[in-house]
């Protein structure tokens, strides 16, 4: 090993939903091997056993402050799944809505609050675009991050008109919502979404929805850089372009997704996965957790998530987190804006993956287009909504049974897998996008996504908490308390 | 003092076993935004986990010289339960780059805080992060569930002889925690002003149930059968809008909702053990048909007579429409010349 050889432990890694340290082996001023811990454990799963099914409504939002809906969506999923239920159309359309809004706030919380505040650092004073990023983007100061802040105030008013409130709503049930909206709701939710739209093209695209969500290919986002409206989005392309972003944070180019926000057929944004360039279809069946890393006991082999189990062992000496290691087909995948846009055949983000894979940049951009994307759908929805058909399916739940649901939350793919016996919760098992990407090692030492991408990070003379490796884990929008929930 | 020389009142956050929630709630505040309704009060965060620039070891610095009493904490703030387990080492959560547990280090820093804020149910009592089996042995800052203790033990007085304030809520309402800060900087928040369980009276001494839109569905007990059904939620569907402490029919929340006008019970998350109710969330349990929790502050013998007869007397309008998503029979329009 080289003489500047060194270990750096960072953390708490903050401006990420939750806690999280990395160790960093360090050589040649580059990362040499990363290693992420979750280092919180609740044990939901746990607290969910032996409670009546439908308490997983309560409970499960509540794994999460900014992925709630999604929690809530996966579990009525699952519900509706142990019931052979389907929500009415006004339910489909609403959650759509409910989860949309989320999702939508999530990406702006995202580049504005978490992720754009690091290129206001004093590291980067020397730089031409400094004194715009900071001015804009300074760390809960800069004009930018307020203004989003109020943008995403404003659209969290869908949830609560639809939802009763943000987070934690009991909204979303198997068979739909419990609130119906009438032609006045309507209205207001349009004006709210017009509100949202004119503040995005304002300042985050300097043009219209549409023109980002038709962005098509690498040259056009280039032309989008060099020539395009003054944003925040190109300010960004800018930065990303000095600090070659796009040649830092690639992983393994595998991507998942579940699919998102169910149309009449089909969905928005259709699901499945892409691996090297070839996209298939996703068999839930191939997915296990292995636990040779996690602090958790069940280590002899990978589980499926029906047969798993969250038996925390705190005195395991190999794990070195409380996050178990996701698989698929014994793979690691990544999931996430930029992913789900892969695998549902969005131009830019099929030819940005060709060309140069998940990076730093393609994520930011990933989750930028796909806010667009879904503005304009959610402006559609509310059109059709009927306020006069009904907006709840009613079941009754069977005393045994098994069921999942899949859904898409911001930072990507979410399933729960629920086991009722006795008409109780027997065994709850929930794999979170941020677990599928801040993934520890598998039995076979395969390193999760995050610490594929951080290998070679540059480290800078003196870094104790290196910038890169901030931009890295940022670009993922890691949510911890999913992770290990 | 002159005002402008002032220093002004310092925050630090820190998360432990809870789900960040009631952080994402406090962005959520209106009318004025956050940032400027804490400008008003001249509320500056030393450091928050979600927002503030330092990360790693930027952030454990400013920990240490905040213990060293370099830099005066007026309100350290906690979201999340505390975390005892597994047992009793407090490692199922140890801060991040710090090898110390939350607890601990909340243990060290409270002391040193002039004022001591639980954010939300899992900091204030456990909440949910406590429930079931309440796997990482979760409790909040100065109570366990309802019993008093918790982490920092019931004889604990933060610098201004106050208990650990609990703003109590799943999640908070971003107002509840700007507005316990600026009367804490303020000066205006004594012990006179806290509840029984610790809460600030200001929003604890309001019940749901004040200014909920199904109030006429509940005068005459039409009740909703199912969820997204319009009537009350008391009868049927374990709704405990009538004992929650809590302003949130009149507050609101995310411009005009709560979770009665999102069509669903409240089920009490401002209240210690909330999340283990007993049965489920959405049943009322009753015995001899009547509901075993009456609304508060009512007899029993009142509440059975008024009932049985606001049942015979309940309009048709009522009937119908509580059991339907949507409004079926409006109110009559009456001739005003014809009283």
């Amino acid at each position: 090993m080289s003489p500047d050889a060194r270990r750096l432990v960072v953390g708490p890694f903050n401006r990420v939903e939750g806690d999280l340290e990395v160790r960093l082996e360090i050589a040649d001023g580059r990362v040499q091997e990363a290693f992420v811990s979750s280092p919180l454990f609740r044990g939901f799963e746990r607290i969910l056993e032996g409670r009546d099914p439908r308490d997983a409504l309560v409970i499960a939002p509540r794994i999460c402050g900014i992925c709630s809906v999604s929690q809530s969506h996966a579990a009525a999923l699952a519900l509706a799944g142990l019931q052979g239920l389907a929500p009415t159309p006004n339910g489909r359309i609403a959650t759509n809505l409910i989860l949309a809004a989320e999702n939508v706030a999530d990406h702006l919380t995202h580049f504005h609050v978490f992720f754009m505040p690091d290129f206001a650092r004093q590291v980067y004073a020397d730089r031409p675009w400094f004194a715009a990023a900071e001015r804009g983007f300074k760390a809960a100061q800069g004009a930018r991050v307020r203004a989003a802040i109020a943008t995403r105030a404003t659209l969290l008013h869908v949830l609560g008109l639809l939802a009763g409130r943000w987070p934690h709503t009991l909204a979303l049930q198997p068979g739909g919502v419990t609130r119906s909206a009438d032609q006045r709701d309507k209205m207001r939710l349009l004006a709210t979404l017009a509100a949202v739209r004119a503040d995005l093209q304002d300042r985050l695209y300097g043009a219209a929805l549409e023109e980002v969500a038709a962005l098509d290919d690498a040259a056009a986002l280039e032309a989008w850089r060099r020539a395009g409206p003054a944003s925040d989005m190109r300010l960004f392309l800018d930065i990303a372009e000095d600090l070659e972003l796009s040649g830092l944070g690639r992983a393994y180019d595998r991507f998942l997704s579940y699919g998102a926000y169910p149309q009449e057929s089909g969905r928005l944004y259709g699901g499945g996965i892409v691996a090297d360039g070839v996209g298939a279809t996703l068999d839930p069946a191939a997915i296990t957790e292995d636990h040779a890393f996690a602090r958790m006991e069940g280590r002899e082999a990978p589980h499926a998530p029906f047969e798993g189990s969250t038996l925390p062992d705190g005195l395991d000496e190999d794990g070195y987190t409380w996050c178990k290691a996701p698989r698929l087909s014994g793979l690691p995948f990544e999931t996430g804006a930029f992913a789900r846009q892969v695998v549902a055949g969005q131009p830019l983000m099929r030819d940005l993956a060709a060309r140069e894979g998940a990076n730093v940049r393609s994520r930011v951009v990933g989750r930028l287009v796909e806010a667009a994307r879904t503005l304009i759908a959610m402006e559609g929805w509310v059109r059709e909504l009927e306020p006069t058909a009904p907006w709840c399916a009613q079941g009754t739940l069977p005393q045994e049974g098994r069921a999942f649901g899949l859904t898409e939350a911001a930072r990507g793919a979410l399933g729960h897998w629920v086991v009722v016996q006795k008409g109780r919760i027997a065994r709850y098992q929930i794999i979170a996008p941020t677990t599928w990407n801040f993934s520890p090692r598998d039995r076979a030492g395969v390193p999760g996504p995050l610490e594929a991408a951080l290998v070679d990070a540059p480290i800078r003379q003196g870094e104790v908490t290196p910038v890169s490796v901030q931009h890295i884990v940022r670009s993922f929008d890691p949510c911890m308390v999913c992770t290990v929930h | 003092m002159n005002p402008a020389m002032r220093p002004p009142f310092t925050v630090l956050w820190l998360q432990s076993g809870g789900c960040g929630g009631c952080t994402m709630s406090l962005l959520c505040a209106e009318a004025p935004d956050l940032a400027a309704t804490l400008e008003s009060a001249d509320i500056r965060f030393l450091w928050h986990p979600a927002f503030s620039e330092e990360t790693g070891s930027e952030a454990t610095a400013l920990f240490e010289a905040v213990l060293a009493g370099e830099i005066a904490l007026d309100a350290l703030c906690v979201e999340g339960a505390l975390l005892r387990g597994p047992n009793g080492t407090g490692r199922f959560h140890v801060l991040a780059g710090t090898g110390v547990p939350t607890i601990d280090w909340v243990r060290r820093l409270a002391p040193v805080a002039r004022h001591v804020v639980a954010v939300g149910t899992c900091a204030a009592y456990g909440g949910v992060t406590a429930a079931g089996v309440n796997p990482a042995d979760a409790c909040g800052l100065q109570f366990d569930g309802r019993r008093r203790g918790g982490a920092l033990g019931e004889p604990f007085r933060s610098r201004s002889g106050l208990p650990v304030i609990n703003v109590a809520g799943c999640p908070t309402h971003p107002n509840w925690v700007t507005e316990t800060l600026m009367l804490l900087s303020a000066g205006l928040l004594g012990a006179a002003d806290l509840d029984v369980y610790g809460r600030p009276r200001f929003y604890a001494d309001h019940l749901v149930h004040h200014g909920c839109p199904r109030n006429e569905y509940y005068e005459y007990k039409a009740s909703a059968e199912k969820l997204s059904d319009l009537g009350c939620m008391m009868e049927h569907l374990g709704c405990l809008g009538t004992q929650a402490h809590a302003d949130c029919n009149t507050r609101l929340w995310n411009g005009e909702g709560s979770c009665t006008r999102g069509g669903y019970s409240c089920i009490n998350c401002t209240a210690p053990e909330f999340e283990e109710p007993g049965h489920a969330f959405l049943d009322t349990p009753k015995i001899g048909g009547i509901p075993v929790g009456l609304p508060t502050d009512m007899p029993k013998a009142w509440f059975i007579a008024l009932s049985s007869l606001a049942k015979a007397a309940t309009p048709e309008r009522l009937r119908r429409n509580a059991t339907a998503d949507h409004v079926l029979t409006p109110p009559a329009v009456k001739d005003i010349k014809r009283r």
